[in-house]
């Protein structure tokens, strides 16, 4: 697959095992200078502060001083004893199960509807994915405005003015408002998805399996669905990521406390906080991190399967 | 081009000799109103909080805190984003960003296509390796990176003339470099998947005329992925403007924060009037709205360009 060309060369006859010589001094030159920046950026930026993340969980610093080794007890102490750690995690998983059993369904069956050609559609398009341009913090405020509990929308609405449901400050209720706050950005992106995947579907087989006296849904489930596998992962992976990265959202409304704990909130707090405790950030982060990577490795080995079949 | 493939489906669908009506086609008669309707009632509320932001920045803090924001309007005017614009210093924001998203975003694109030329067109040893890393690194939560980032950027000097703090810390120099490191990852994703669908003989070609890896590159493969850079530019464009995080954390200088953190200018110590908010929530969310509605088939091109096969 690599290190050879289908272009004839006349140097051919001279080139060792690997096939002709294939890069003039200038050609290295090109590639290296342009590969390099980016692959030492991407080193910098990204997988070296990652790997640093893990080795500074180790240990206890503060930002300024030195940086003491102390093994795992930032992990026993952030089981044990720091007890945002556990409602946190909690509100992640639970922030998954949403995106990925409410909106991203959501996101399809509008999908769905809108490819069957209904009139106006374009329009629909248009309005069920104008929130993914809307930055989360924009989100989060109107969020407040809404829910808010001193001439809130919904109270207003629910005429309970004098009595108003604190939808933000209620600590039970404040991670549910948010998820479905989070999820009015998620369904249009999924929609998206779904409507090109769907706009790729060989009409051919949903024509034949009508001929074959299966309905609607049974052509769905049973024809359609399955030949979006590739659409499905990559929702999926966004679905998951998405989650698990979730943050604007709860910081804008209120820096993510009193019921709207998430990882990512935790590792911001404990690194930016007043009190710095970077080794036990770093922890909390390599938990996420963790977490994550199971999620991209699956995704990459998918990828990496098609890219192989092209 | 899907209408037409259906309505190619369904004009041989009539070639047939008349049948009975299958189940298949029942339900569709029966969803004739249910799905306009639905569809509609799902917009409407997609679209609420926006008209509802909108509305409230239109009518002063007064009427709204007696009559709540859902009541007939009185007065109605521009005033909020007059004073949004001059009491949270837009301006200076909106060019903070300018001057973070527009160098980003350009040199993101560059160093992300070589990348992906690299990757899927020259076919260089190691390529896949590459890909995956890039790709994985876009996936990962931010906060996993920000410690190290936080301390290596506090070490790295620069000359006064490049930054008032003389660090990479607190300059926008900070906000370049790490959006176009983060971002670049998902680029080469949707690039290298791209540039696996053009034809390789016009390459192939051009090699043949003796054109080096620079001239493959500028000159050939360029100007062919002109759709997907435009895509890929509208959409990292909104995702750069509505960043949050990477500000609040390397940047402590009030005046070089980004326009989606002015939000919080607007905020006041004891008393925060909403309405003054609203209006500087549109004003924050303009642009994106307005890239979005006049770019719209590019943004939708860019967020699928990553999960079609090519």
């Amino acid at each position: 697959m690599r290190g050879s060309r289908s272009v004839p060369s006349k140097s051919a006859g001279r080139a060792g095992r690997r096939g002709p010589r294939r890069f003039t001094r200038r050609d290295t030159v090109v590639l290296g200078v342009l590969l390099g920046i980016p692959v030492l950026l991407e080193a910098v930026i990204v997988w070296g502060p990652t790997l640093a993340s893990i080795g500074l969980s180790f240990t206890s610093w503060d930002g300024i001083g030195d940086i003491h080794w102390v093994g795992g007890k930032n992990y026993e102490s952030l089981v044990d004893n720091y007890p945002a750690f556990w409602p946190a995690v909690r509100h992640n998983l639970l922030w998954i199960a949403f995106l990925g059993l409410v909106a991203t369904p959501f996101g399809l069956l509008l999908a769905v509807l809108i490819d069957r050609g209904v009139r106006f559609s374009r329009f629909y398009q248009s309005v069920l994915y104008m929130p993914v341009v809307l930055s989360l913090a924009v989100v989060g405020f109107m969020a407040q405005l809404l829910l808010g509990t001193d001439q809130g929308v919904i109270n207003t609405a629910l005429g309970n003015e004098s009595d108003p449901i604190d939808w933000l400050g209620n600590s039970d209720l404040n991670i549910w408002m948010m998820m479905i706050a989070a999820s009015w950005r998620h369904t249009g992106y999924v929609m998206i998805l779904y409507l090109a995947g769907l706009k790729s579907v060989d009409p051919a087989l949903k024509e034949a399996a009508a001929i074959d006296g299966a309905n609607t849904r049974q052509t769905f489930f049973r024809v359609v669905f399955p030949t979006l596998r590739p659409v499905n992962v990559i929702v999926g992976v966004i679905t998951v990521i998405e989650a698990l990265r979730a943050f604007d959202i709860v910081y804008a409304v209120n820096k993510g406390r009193n019921g709207l704990e998430l990882l990512s909130v935790l590792i911001t707090d404990n690194i930016i906080g007043e009190a710095s405790r970077i080794g036990f950030g770093s922890a909390i982060a390599v938990v996420l991190l963790t977490v994550s990577l199971g999620f991209i490795v699956t995704f990459l080995v998918q990828e990496l399967r098609g890219a192989r079949d092209r | 081009m899907t209408a037409d493939l259906r309505a190619a489906s369904a004009d041989r669908a009539s070639d047939r000799p008349a049948r009975e009506p299958t189940r298949a086609e029942r339900p569709r008669r029966r969803g004739r109103f249910g799905v306009p309707l639905f569809l509609a009632a799902v917009s409407l509320a997609f679209l609420a909080p926006l008209l509802l932001a909108v509305y409230a920045s239109l009518r002063p803090y007064e009427e709204t805190a007696e009559h709540g924001y859902f009541s007939w309007p009185e007065h109605m005017s521009f005033d909020y984003y007059r004073q949004a614009y001059t009491e949270s210093g837009m301006g200076k924001y909106f060019t903070n960003t300018l001057l973070i998203a527009v160098p980003a975003v350009l040199l993101t694109l560059f160093l992300a296509s070589f990348v992906a030329f690299a990757v899927s067109r020259v076919r260089i040893r190691g390529g896949m390796l590459l890909l995956m890393l890039f790709t994985a690194g876009n996936l990962l939560p931010p906060q996993v990176l920000v410690t190290p980032l936080y301390a290596l950027f506090l070490k790295i000097p620069l000359p006064w003339w490049m930054s008032d703090s003389l660090t990479l810390y607190d300059s926008l120099w900070a906000l370049v470099l790490v959006n176009v490191g983060f971002q670049i990852g998902f680029c080469v994703f949707v690039l290298s998947n791209f540039m696996r669908t053009l034809p390789k003989e016009i390459l192939e070609a051009a090699i043949v005329d003796g054109a080096g890896v620079w001239t493959q590159f500028w000159r050939i493969t360029l100007p062919l992925c002109r759709p997907a850079l435009a895509a890929l530019a509208t959409l990292e464009f909104t995702w750069i403007y509505n960043d949050f995080l990477w500000a609040l954390i390397f940047i402590s200088n009030p005046d070089k924060l980004p326009i989606t953190s002015s939000l919080n200018n607007l905020r006041g110590q004891f008393f925060t009037d909403y309405n003054l908010l609203a209006a500087g929530s549109v004003l924050v969310a303009l642009p994106t709205v307005l890239v979005f509605l006049l770019l719209q088939r590019h943004f939708i091109a860019g967020l699928t360009l990553g999960s079609g096969k090519g």
